[in-house]
């Protein structure tokens, strides 16, 4: 499904990503950890094609097509979807509209004629129960005074509204208490298919106890210095980075 | 040969037609009119409420003046339809400054003591009722526009609601630019509410012919204790038209006003108001929206006079500038000595979509008392780049995104106009303007 080699990105001439090389198939979930810094985030943006981000080298295959090439939104209508670790605040945007526009603008693009009114609010009602959202936000302006706990659920919801073949959670566990981290990951595992991925960006195993991981990833330094399976979660919770980044550095001289 | 003189001769040399037909209260305020324009001018760049906007400037060229009325043949009503759904509204059409009779105009005097109809007629017809208020805070002492207006004012449009009475429906006044030559048109306003009355007035302001023209205009508006005013301006016209509006109102205590300048399309407007506070207890909303692109030039200046104790003025005027546009905002609050617990508050937003639209705004409070809320906040700034990133990961269009944004930012003025109809209708219109699919005054048959 997402195939990375040897990617490179910088922002503001400084190099952040040096060299990734990551591949997820169709139904696998990636968790993808490591200590501040060392890239997460910028590579989750870089993915979706934030701006501010410059690809210097490599390349990036999405079901097959040059996701590098795409504007950001065909990125979205292919099936890429990103929780945001800081969901933003659009005030004077309603909920409804702004859902209504992004589901009647991925339909365009699918050559699917706009949802009627009443098959848009059936779809709304049928995926705000899915993560527990009052059908009050709504009315109300997007994340808009919206609790953090809220605008991770709001995040949720809109990947179901969306269903993306690739998800990607970027910090989708900061900020939250555990009953909305429990809420929040269970509405993923709803809409986990064996057709669609998910990569987990966290710094802790707890959101892992309920999203469970295929592959585990350690990022450091712009690079991943390790990949093995969900154990690697539970030693890191236990021992840290430390004794990672010491071999990794170990192994560069 | 200032640009004042011209006027100057030009009514001198015309007089007689000037007079022709017009009610003697109207003419009897010619000369006052043309001495305070001989002495103070027309406004020039060299003043500061004048800074952005040249008035001179549109007033410098030879403009035709309809001053011996000549009718003109269009029937207005069927080339043109300003139709606001679902809003029923006594509808009146000023062509220049002549009143067309629509069938609900056909009656100016309502059951209820209620009348509406052409300034002239009803300055014949009820002489000491429009003596009593005509140019009576249209201070020419203060503005070359007013001297001008009132030196050349033959006629326009009279309301007056007597104490108590509510005039339920909006009263519509559209008024058409349409001349097959470069033209000026002078207009007159005035309405008068009585004590606890209550009235709707939306004004619409529209072109059907491309010609420059230049549209001047005064509104005179007393409103009584206890009584309720509400006031929309929507200016929708062509790049070559030009327009200077001024808005004179005073308050009696306890009264509440809702003033709403709206400009949709337009090529220079000026919009002025001066609003004074003069009895206890009384509120003032003033908001506006812009909407400019390509060289178009709107400048609005509020004159706000807290001459008594207790009353709230809010102000919230917002600008989405495009292209080379030009935007100007001044508002000026006096809060006198014996004005205290006054409540003022003013907010000017706006936002440049290029790096060449500009827009100059000013705050300027002027505070004699001690015991007030005041506060003032401007900001000038670019459509959120985060918001439209997070949008466009959703899937919606950087485009759609943009037209999204400016629409919500726009929506704190027309989303809490009182009148439901219209403020649908307002949004729609928006809508259009900043989808591209607003070259020209909407509704319009001639333009289609």
């Amino acid at each position: 499904m997402l195939k990375i080699e040897n990617l490179h990105a910088s922002i503001n001439g400084k190099e952040i990503l040096k060299g990734i090389n990551l591949q997820v198939n169709p139904g696998e979930v990636h968790a993808i950890m490591g200590p501040n810094g060392s890239g997460k985030s910028t590579m989750s943006n870089v993915l979706v094609g934030h701006p501010s981000y410059q690809v210097t080298e490599g390349s990036v295959t999405y079901k097959g097509k040059n996701l590098l090439d795409m504007a950001v939104e065909q990125r979205s209508h292919e099936g890429l979807f990103l929780s945001f670790q800081y969901p933003v605040e659009i005030p004077g945007v309603s909920m409804t509209n702004f859902m209504r526009t992004a589901i009647n603008e991925k339909r365009k693009y699918l050559e699917l004629p706009p949802l009627s009114p009443s098959d848009f609010l059936k779809l709304i009602k049928a995926k705000r129960d899915l993560v527990k959202l009052d059908s009050k936000f709504m009315n109300r302006s997007v994340n808009e005074g919206f609790s953090g706990g809220e605008k991770k659920r709001n995040e949720i919801f809109q990947m179901a509204m969306l269903e993306p073949s690739l998800s990607i959670l970027d910090e989708t566990d900061s900020g939250l208490d555990i009953d909305a981290l429990r809420i929040v990951a269970e509405g993923v595992n709803k809409l986990k298919t064996p057709e669609t991925s998910v990569i987990v960006i966290t710094h802790y195993q707890r959101l892992l106890d309920y999203i469970k991981p295929d592959i585990v990833h350690v990022l450091y330094s712009g690079r991943i210095i390790k990949t093995a399976g969900p154990e690697l979660a539970l030693e890191l919770e236990e021992r840290g980075y430390d004794w990672l980044i010491k071999e990794f550095e170990d192994s560069q001289k | 040969m200032s640009v004042s003189d011209i006027y100057i001769d030009l009514f001198r040399n015309n007089r007689q037609t000037i007079d022709a037909g017009i009610a003697p209260v109207i003419n009897g305020c010619r000369e006052r009119a043309l001495q305070a324009l001989s002495e103070y001018g027309l406004p020039n760049k060299k003043l500061e409420e004048y800074l952005h906007f040249d008035a001179e400037q549109l007033f410098a060229p030879d403009w035709g003046m309809n001053l011996g009325r000549l009718k003109m043949a269009v029937d207005y009503t069927e080339a043109f339809r300003c139709n606001v759904p679902n809003l029923s509204t006594l509808l009146y059409y000023l062509a220049g400054d002549t009143l067309v009779q629509s069938e609900s105009a056909a009656r100016v005097q309502l059951d209820n003591g209620v009348l509406i109809g052409s300034l002239n007629s009803m300055a014949k017809d009820y002489p000491e009722l429009v003596e009593k208020y005509y140019a009576g805070i249209a201070n020419m002492e203060r503005s070359g526009i007013a001297s001008i207006n009132t030196m050349f004012a033959q006629d326009g449009l009279f309301v007056y609601v007597p104490d108590g009475v509510v005039v339920e429906k909006p009263v519509q006044l559209v008024s058409l630019l349409q001349s097959k030559v470069d033209m000026m048109v002078n207009r007159r306003i005035l309405v008068v509410l009585g004590n606890g009355a209550q009235l709707k007035l939306l004004l619409c302001d529209h072109s059907i012919e491309s010609r420059n023209a230049l549209s001047v205009q005064v509104v005179e508006a007393y409103v009584g204790s206890g009584a309720s005013f509400s006031y929309y301006d929507l200016e929708e016209t062509h790049t070559a038209n030009h327009r200077i509006n001024e808005l004179f109102i005073e308050q009696q205590s306890d009264s509440n006003v809702e003033l709403k300048t709206i400009t949709l399309h337009n090529g220079k407007t000026r919009n002025t108001i001066f609003a004074t506070l003069a009895g206890r207890g009384a509120s003032l909303n003033v908001d506006g929206v812009a909407i400019t692109d390509k060289q178009q030039q709107v400048d609005n200046y509020t004159y706000i006079d807290h001459k008594v104790s207790d009353c709230t003025s809010n102000e919230l005027y917002k600008y989405v500038l495009d292209q080379e546009s030009l935007g100007a905002f001044a508002g000026r609050v006096l809060v006198r000595q014996d004005a205290q617990r006054t409540a003022a508050h003013q907010t000017n937003r706006n936002i440049c979509l290029t790096r060449t639209a500009r827009m100059f705004t000013q705050p300027q409070l002027e505070i004699y008392a001690d015991d007030v809320k005041c506060s003032h906040g401007a900001t000038v700034g670019q459509l959120d780049e985060k918001a439209l990133f997070y949008m466009q990961q959703r899937g919606i269009s950087e485009s759609e995104a943009r037209t999204l944004l400016m629409l919500a930012f726009v929506d704190e003025v027309i989303g809490n106009v009182k009148l439901e109809p219209l403020r649908d209708r307002l949004r729609r219109l928006v809508e259009k303007r900043f989808r591209g699919e607003l070259g020209h005054c909407e509704g319009c048959n001639i333009c289609k």
